[in-house]
């Protein structure tokens, strides 16, 4: 693919803007955070130019931003931060994704990495079993057509009730599991019909569970209330969405956003980037449909911890509790929401589209958990299989400089059929073994497009958002058990 | 590109697999619109599984419409996706019966899919309208969709 050549302002070691004059029809310029060696890598394909495109949408405020982790997209870029005016401005279904409130859940445990690795097979083996992975899987609950009405409605709340977790996991999920304003009307038959069948799954691709070992703690004081307290530290992380739910959600509405193109006279520079009025009733039937969606991923996440509770009480003969299993917290990194930001010194309500970046709100907002006021909302970002993943905080900086947004992963750099080639021939799972990784997964094509070489050095992702101010770096973990869908 | 896929229709190119870093591509021929559509549903079920593998035990008629004959391709495919996501069914011969640009009605061939006969090589999806292509030259028609994996 073509490098992009366009026109870039280093306005810091962290920052590059994209001028509103680079392209007739910006609204706004663009701001991408990155060092200047991930630039060369952004610029290597034609994300700059999709930063720049979502600058046309309608009611966009500040910048379209651009994450560290940024790749290329449908339309939008993975890693893309655009807030809109609820007022004047519009809301994207590609600016959310297809996997609507893919997310990631972590666990805690008192278990050491001595305590654990022994019988790292056996609890492997164990959670492949209890957990419904791989392409096409299929949930042990089964959920009917009422039910599957309240699970959009009520989201985490509705495994919570029937016992697959706690109240306290709630309180540690964003929005407490549960977006408001889900109006199960919106969503269409065979959404439904996706949906109930895969609900309790983790599903293919890039989601997986994870087994982790604390290896080094920035800031212990962030890190002990998050209940991270020490190096070798057991921790488990979930990575996973709204499965084939959440994509025909999205299918469902991006076509009825095609007719409201035409029909509110919109002018956009790529077809994918269809969208409506957000106070149009276009734009409140999508919002109806990806709040059922993103509730649907936070009972489906909140499932998926109870079973991964159950195993670890399995292998240790001790009830989650003893095992000190809590949730540290849950976010959300395919989404959009509505939130007040204050701008220019005035308050304003926005729809923020969070499409691969994660929500970082700073210590005493009002969305922030109590438990974590003092110290800001943990902010997950998981590494690929071979490396490392990250937790953080968020900061008042990210709140005032990216409507409280920072990265989620890190990013994706060779496509799949590239990290395939590079990969043939070698033993992928012979490879992580040697570097102390057990992974178990129901494919193997799929496992070597996940590897390590496919990915961005998420450290240095964490690194540009820690030193940028949008993040806290708190703690880094490495994987030990892996089970890819 | 990764490879060139004859079809079934004797030496004449059916599709290609294109790379995109966040997912895969399909790039499918036709010599009239129908053929198009028929090539672009083997090349996404060559993405799930290997087309040969699959038997035609059964068939099924189906209509899909759509307001213009780009989306009418998007939706085609979703329609099949679909059935594959919920109803596990994969198809390897389309008979495309009738093509309008604003709808479509075909029967697609295929069998249920086994897990000890199919080998599944990915999980598609969604068709998307980022980088659609849909183009009439001298030689055909040729179109370009790329897919969520």
């Amino acid at each position: 693919m073509a490098r992009w050549q366009g026109q870039l302002i280093k306005i810091d070691d962290y920052r590059w803007k994209i001028p509103e004059s680079y392209k007739t029809g910006m609204r706004v310029p663009g701001l991408i955070y990155a060092s200047k060696e991930m630039l060369e890598s952004i610029c290597g394909e034609q994300t700059p130019e999709q930063v720049a495109n979502v600058a046309f949408l309608p009611g966009i405020v500040g910048y379209s931003f651009a994450m560290p982790d940024i790749h290329w997209g449908y339309g939008f870029p993975i890693g893309g931060v655009a807030a809109m005016d609820i007022k004047n401005g519009v809301i994207s279904p590609g600016g959310v994704g297809y996997d609507i409130n893919c997310g990631v859940r972590l666990l805690r445990t008192s278990l050491s990495e001595a305590e654990v690795r022994p019988r790292i097979n056996e609890l492997i083996n164990a959670l492949f079993h209890n957990v419904p992975s791989g392409l096409g899987s299929e949930g042990k609950i089964k959920v009917s057509q009422k039910e599957m009405n309240q699970l959009m409605v009520e989201g985490a709340r509705w495994a919570v009730k029937r016992g697959l977790g706690s109240e306290e996991d709630l309180d540690v999920t964003e929005e407490g599991g549960c977006l408001s304003g889900a109006d199960p009307s919106k969503i269409s038959d065979k959404a439904a019909k996706r949906g109930m069948p895969q609900a309790g799954t983790l599903g293919s691709g890039n989601h997986f569970l994870e087994i982790q070992v604390v290896k080094e703690i920035f800031d212990s004081h962030t890190a002990s209330i998050m209940g991270i307290t020490e190096i070798g530290q057991i921790l488990v992380l979930i990575h996973t969405g709204s499965r084939g739910f959440g994509h025909q959600v999205c299918t469902d509405h991006l076509r009825v956003m095609e007719g409201a193109v035409s029909k509110y006279g919109i002018k956009l520079p790529d077809r994918q980037l269809a969208c409506a009025p957000i106070e149009s009733s276009e734009g409140q039937d999508y919002l109806g449909a990806m709040a059922c969606a993103a509730n649907y991923a936070w009972a489906n996440r909140q499932c998926i911890a109870h079973w991964v509770r159950e195993s670890f009480s399995k292998i240790f003969g001790k009830s989650p509790e003893k095992l000190g299993m809590r949730q540290v917290y849950d976010v959300a990194h395919n989404i959009a929401k509505i939130e007040e930001h204050t701008i220019d010194g005035h308050k304003l309500k926005v729809c923020v589209h969070r499409k691969g970046a994660t929500r970082a709100f700073p210590a005493g907002h009002k969305d922030t958990p109590t438990c974590y006021k003092e110290v800001g909302q943990p902010v997950l970002v998981p590494g690929d299989m071979g490396r490392c993943s990250f937790i953080a905080a968020g900061t008042q900086k990210a709140m005032t400089e990216t409507f409280g947004s920072t990265c989620h992963g890190a990013g994706r750099m060779l496509s799949r059929g590239a990290a395939r080639r590079s990969m043939q021939g070698r033993d992928v799972i012979r490879e992580l073994e040697n570097r102390g990784i057990t992974i178990k997964t129901g494919s193997l094509p799929s496992l070597a497009e996940e590897a390590s070489q496919a990915y961005k050095d998420v450290t240095e992702v964490i690194d540009v958002v820690h030193h940028a101010g949008i993040s806290r770096k708190v703690a880094m973990a490495i994987p030990m058990g892996v089970i890819k869908g | 590109m990764l490879f060139l896929y004859n079809g079934f229709r004797g030496m004449k190119k059916a599709f290609e697999v294109i790379d995109h870093t966040a997912d895969v591509g399909i790039i499918a021929y036709g010599t009239d619109i129908e053929e198009l559509f028929s090539n672009a549903a083997l090349a996404l079920f060559s993405l799930i599984t290997e087309p040969e593998s699959v038997e035609r035990k059964f068939h099924l008629d189906l209509e899909v419409s759509s307001e213009d004959i780009d989306s009418l391709l998007i939706e085609w495919l979703n329609e099949l996706i679909y059935l594959f996501d919920v109803k596990h069914i994969l198809f390897n011969h389309f008979d495309i019966k009738s093509l309008t640009h604003n709808g479509l009605k075909a029967t697609c061939y295929g069998e249920d899919f086994d897990p000890m006969k199919h080998k599944i090589k990915a999980g598609v999806k969604a068709a998307t309208y980022h980088m659609l292509k849909l183009d009439k030259s001298d030689d055909g028609y040729k179109a370009q969709v790329i897919l969520d994996i």
